[in-house]
């Protein structure tokens, strides 16, 4: 069991890079406790993947450093660093039973034979796996050999990080929540730290204590699923997470305060000495569920309506900026539509990032 | 291959390969069919002579010699070429200019007329003169492969290899390719030996390329003529005479239509039904997919 | 360990283009030289194997005439497979698996057994010693295969395309030349590459089915090495020039080759 750290890590594909874009993971550092479930998210091609090879050791950064606990671990292979991982689709070693597939990292370290068949069977208890033992690993389904991918990471005793490349991928729909779901227990169980990547917001919130948001190879927010719901960084976390995603609104400072539709706004933050330095974009970010219509508010017009199911999504327009708020059944649209913010969750934003905290 | 549509005006679709293989195919078997069967009088008068023909070639020494010497060179060769290609496949860049270079080199064989292969290792093996003849005898062996049978067999297996080695080497290159790296890196992560991986990831997952490549080789093999007849003509003697130049020698050298007819007959019998396993094999891939 | 991989493949390659080397040391040499004994490189470099081959008529109507046969060939073919690859890959009809497996059987088929009766055949409808008659005789061996590598390429190409375009309003010609054709362009060019190279290296029934018109370089060597007393120098060059179209080929397609091999369905 330990902690990991990364100590700048950052990397790039190309041998001399020059630009910002030629990394593909810009210097990160950061520090994963021991036994906790975090989950990278972020679109394809933010280089949640790339830290994943980084932190199993399937990729060697271009620099900084990693270190498991004390152990400095950058140099050292795969096998030697006490991870597992899963894959995108899953990889079994189709001419073996199931219990040899369980079996191979065992006997690869020369486990004795007793001790192995114990293990395979306590593993697959806990996977339910116990009646395909003896079938061929091939003949499992999609969601049965994903099973087996990860019976082969907890196989080894000294498994310390097992780490998830978007696993649920080739799963069908119906069976995602029965796999989650004993990710979950295991995790609670055996008190492995679990790191799970995935673009799936869902997965990534109900899985994860932290969630380590990342965009264009860059750590843009880490924290709790409420945390990044509330109270996002960046504009982007806004964005990405929940839907409909956070309203964004061009505004401007005067005064101290943020105008929006040439009146005043309140919001949780203030918007501090980052103005003062002479500009710079400044937006307001509103989640959909903190909108309300309020008779004193914003007018609007209303463009739209559309069933989400348990509720209602109206797509509204201030002037040429449309802005999206909930409602619930049974409420109704009045004739002069007025907005209200609530202020404990409106926050401004200069340049995308969170008003008044230092970047990155 | 879900969701096809019965659709039979398909048929006028494939009409123009029907007609043209049709005709190179049909017409030429139903002439040979007519010869196996039948006593040819110079004058174009023939006698129906039932199975005489077929009786006499399975009976006679020289086809089931000509036929023990085809298996033992398709044996040897598919022995030698099959690993050869495989372990070359596997030991070449998979990535950069150095693949591509190498896979141009090795892909020239497989383009020389194969007169041309012929009479290149003709050349080479020329005991007095030719690159390997002269280097073998001047080593002290004595290598003659116009006299020796252990030496034209030699040769031909040699210029047999390096013809088609390449051939397997490529489709298990091919292969190769297709298989995911997800499965190098979990079989790294388990701790894996480079042979373990040989034996669990990548082997299994050629196993379909391995099948056609040695169901081309043996069937490819099985008709082989050109190359042979160019470099020994059959001989010396009758030592490296195989199947399909015993057979041109009786059709075209001694126009033998009957014996030619049913030999070619039962030489063909002997393909359809190798061709019939490769199909099962191709087809059955399908279906999983 | 691992460092040392490059050697199989450096071993392999040496063997290979040492037969090749030999050939072209050989034809740069004169004929007294070959005979005299054995020379590792040309001591008397001449070019006089290549002026001959060159310049006389019997010799570069060969390649020629080769190069006629091999191309009708190659376009008749995959022409005449590319609807029939698509009735393969897009319906189902009666006789249809028994109908692919009929063609795959006759590429199989030994070459040796048709020697004879392509020679009557071709003699009887007037065609011996023509282009076309080598030409439409590959197509026993080059049909199939291509319409084996094309059916593949096209299984990769989703129906939906198809439905889109009838529902768009394209009459079916249209549809196929126009949209269906550039998308498995790299099948055509896999499927003509292979053709190509079988007809080019085919002997036996290039020889039988021609004379003197039609006559391949294959068939001007060999007559060579027999009749006229072995002329080794000449007989090189010629066989060193077959071997530059060859060449130009793969190294045109030298980025599909992979893929080529991989035919799509691998």
């Amino acid at each position: 069991m330990a902690r990991i750290r990364l100590e700048r890590v950052a990397h790039s594909y190309l041998a001399s890079p020059r630009r910002e874009a030629d990394w593909a993971l810009k210097e990160i550092d950061m520090e994963w406790a021991d036994g906790g479930a975090y989950a990278l998210l972020g679109p394809s091609g933010c280089g949640k993947t790339t830290l994943l090879n980084i932190v199993s050791g399937l990729l060697q950064p271009t620099s900084g450093r990693i270190l498991f606990g004390e152990r400095d671990v950058t140099a050292t292979p795969p096998d030697r660093r006490n991870i597992a991982q899963v894959f995108q689709f899953p990889v079994v070693y189709d001419t073996m039973s199931v219990h040899d597939n369980l079996a191979f990292p065992l006997r690869n370290r020369g486990m004795a034979e007793a001790e192995v068949r114990a293990r395979v069977r306590d593993i697959a208890a806990l996977l339910d796996l116990e009646p395909v033992l003896g079938t061929r690993a091939t003949n499992l389904s999609a969601d049965g050999k994903q099973k087996i991918s990860l019976g082969r990471g907890l196989a080894r005793a000294d498994v310390n990080v097992i780490m998830f490349d978007e696993p649920l991928t080739v799963i069908d729909p119906h069976l995602k929540w029965r796999l989650r779901s004993k990710l979950k227990e295991l995790h609670q169980r055996i008190g492995l730290t679990m790191v799970y990547v995935t673009h799936d917001q869902t997965e990534a919130m109900t899985f994860a204590d932290q969630v380590v948001v990342m965009h264009e190879g860059a750590v843009v927010q880490v924290g709790t699923p409420v945390e990044l719901f509330e109270r996002p960084r960046h504009t982007f976390v806004g964005h990405f997470i929940g839907s409909p995603g956070m309203n964004i609104l061009p505004c401007e400072v005067r005064d101290g305060a943020a105008r929006f539709a040439g009146r005043a706004v309140a919001t949780a933050n203030a918007p501090g000495a980052a103005i003062g330095r002479g500009g710079g974009r400044a937006e307001l970010g509103v989640r959909p569920e903190f909108v309300r219509f309020a008779a004193d508010g914003i007018p609007v017009e209303v463009t739209r309506v559309a069933d989400a199911g348990r509720h209602r999504i109206v797509e509204a327009r201030a002037g040429e900026t449309p802005i999206r708020l909930l409602l619930g059944e049974g409420e109704a649209v009045p004739a002069d539509a007025r907005l209200g913010f609530d202020p404990r969750f409106t926050h401004l934003y200069v340049d995308g990032w969170l008003a008044g905290e230092a970047t990155a | 291959m879900s969701a096809r549509v019965v659709n039979n005006r398909a048929w006028w679709l494939v009409l123009p390969v029907v007609i043209l293989v049709g005709f190179n195919a049909v017409i030429p078997l139903m002439t040979v069919v007519n010869y196996s069967v039948q006593e040819t009088f110079g004058n174009n008068r023939f006698l129906f002579e039932g199975v005489k023909w077929f009786s006499d070639v399975m009976h006679s020494a020289r086809f089931h010699d000509a036929l023990k010497r085809q298996l033992l060179f398709t044996a040897i060769i598919l022995a030698i070429e099959v690993p050869l290609g495989v372990a070359i496949a596997l030991a070449m860049p998979r990535r950069g200019a150095w693949a591509s270079a190498c896979l141009v080199l090795m892909s020239m064989p497989l383009l020389i007329p194969w007169n041309v292969v012929g009479s290149m290792w003709n050349i080479l093996a020329l005991p007095d003169l030719g690159l390997l003849g002269w280097t073998l005898n001047s080593l002290g062996i004595n290598y003659n492969y116009t006299r020796q049978p252990f030496a034209a067999w030699a040769t031909i297996i040699a210029m047999d290899v390096w013809h088609w080695t390449s051939l397997v080497a490529l489709l298990s290159y091919a292969g190769l390719s297709a298989i995911p790296p997800a499965y190098y890196q979990a079989a790294k992560i388990d701790g894996a030996s480079s042979w373990a991986i040989f034996r669990y990831v990548q082997l299994p997952k050629m196993r379909r390329v391995l099948t056609i490549a040695v169901l081309l080789r043996f069937m490819d093999s099985f008709n082989i003529y050109t190359e042979p007849f160019v470099l020994t003509g059959g001989g010396p003697g009758n030592a490296t005479t195989l199947l399909s130049i015993d057979l041109v020698k009786v059709a075209l050298g001694q126009f033998d239509l009957g014996p030619a007819g049913a030999m070619s007959l039962i030489y063909f019998l002997i393909i359809l039904l190798l061709s019939w396993l490769f199909y099962r094999v191709m087809t059955s891939g399908e279906e999983d997919s | 360990m691992r460092r040392l991989k490059w050697v199989v493949p450096a071993l392999y390659i040496a063997f290979l283009m040492l037969p090749i080397y030999w050939l072209l040391s050989m034809s740069f040499k004169t004929t007294n030289e070959i005979l005299g004994g054995f020379t590792l490189w040309p001591q008397n470099f001449t070019l006089e194997n290549y002026r001959k081959v060159l310049t006389e008529r019997t010799w570069y109507m060969g390649y020629v005439n080769s190069l006629i046969y091999v191309l009708i060939n190659t376009v008749l073919s995959v022409s005449v497979a590319l609807p029939a690859a698509y009735a393969f890959s897009r319906y189902r009809f009666i006789g249809d698996k028994h109908l692919f497996f009929w063609l795959l059987s006759n590429r199989m088929a030994p070459a040796a057994v048709f020697a004879l009766p392509f020679f009557q055949l071709y003699s009887a409808i007037g065609l011996f010693d023509t282009h076309l008659a080598v030409a439409l005789a590959h197509c026993l061996f080059n049909v199939p295969l291509a319409v084996w590598i094309l059916e593949g390429f096209m299984s990769g190409v989703p129906k939906e395309l198809d439905e889109l375009a009838f529902i768009d309003g394209y009459p079916f010609w249209k549809f196929f030349l126009k949209i269906f054709l550039p998308t498995i362009a790299a099948g055509i060019g896999v499927a003509a590459f292979f053709c190509f190279m079988f007809s080019w290296v085919e002997l036996l029934l290039a020889k039988t089915l021609t004379a003197v018109d039609a006559k391949p370089i294959a068939a001007t060597m060999t007559r060579t090495a027999s009749s006229s007393g072995y002329e080794l120098g000449l007989l090189a060059a010629a066989g060193a020039l077959t071997i530059v179209p060859g060449a130009f080929v793969i190294y045109f397609v030298r980025n599909y080759i992979a893929k080529g091999f991989s035919l799509g369905r691998v």
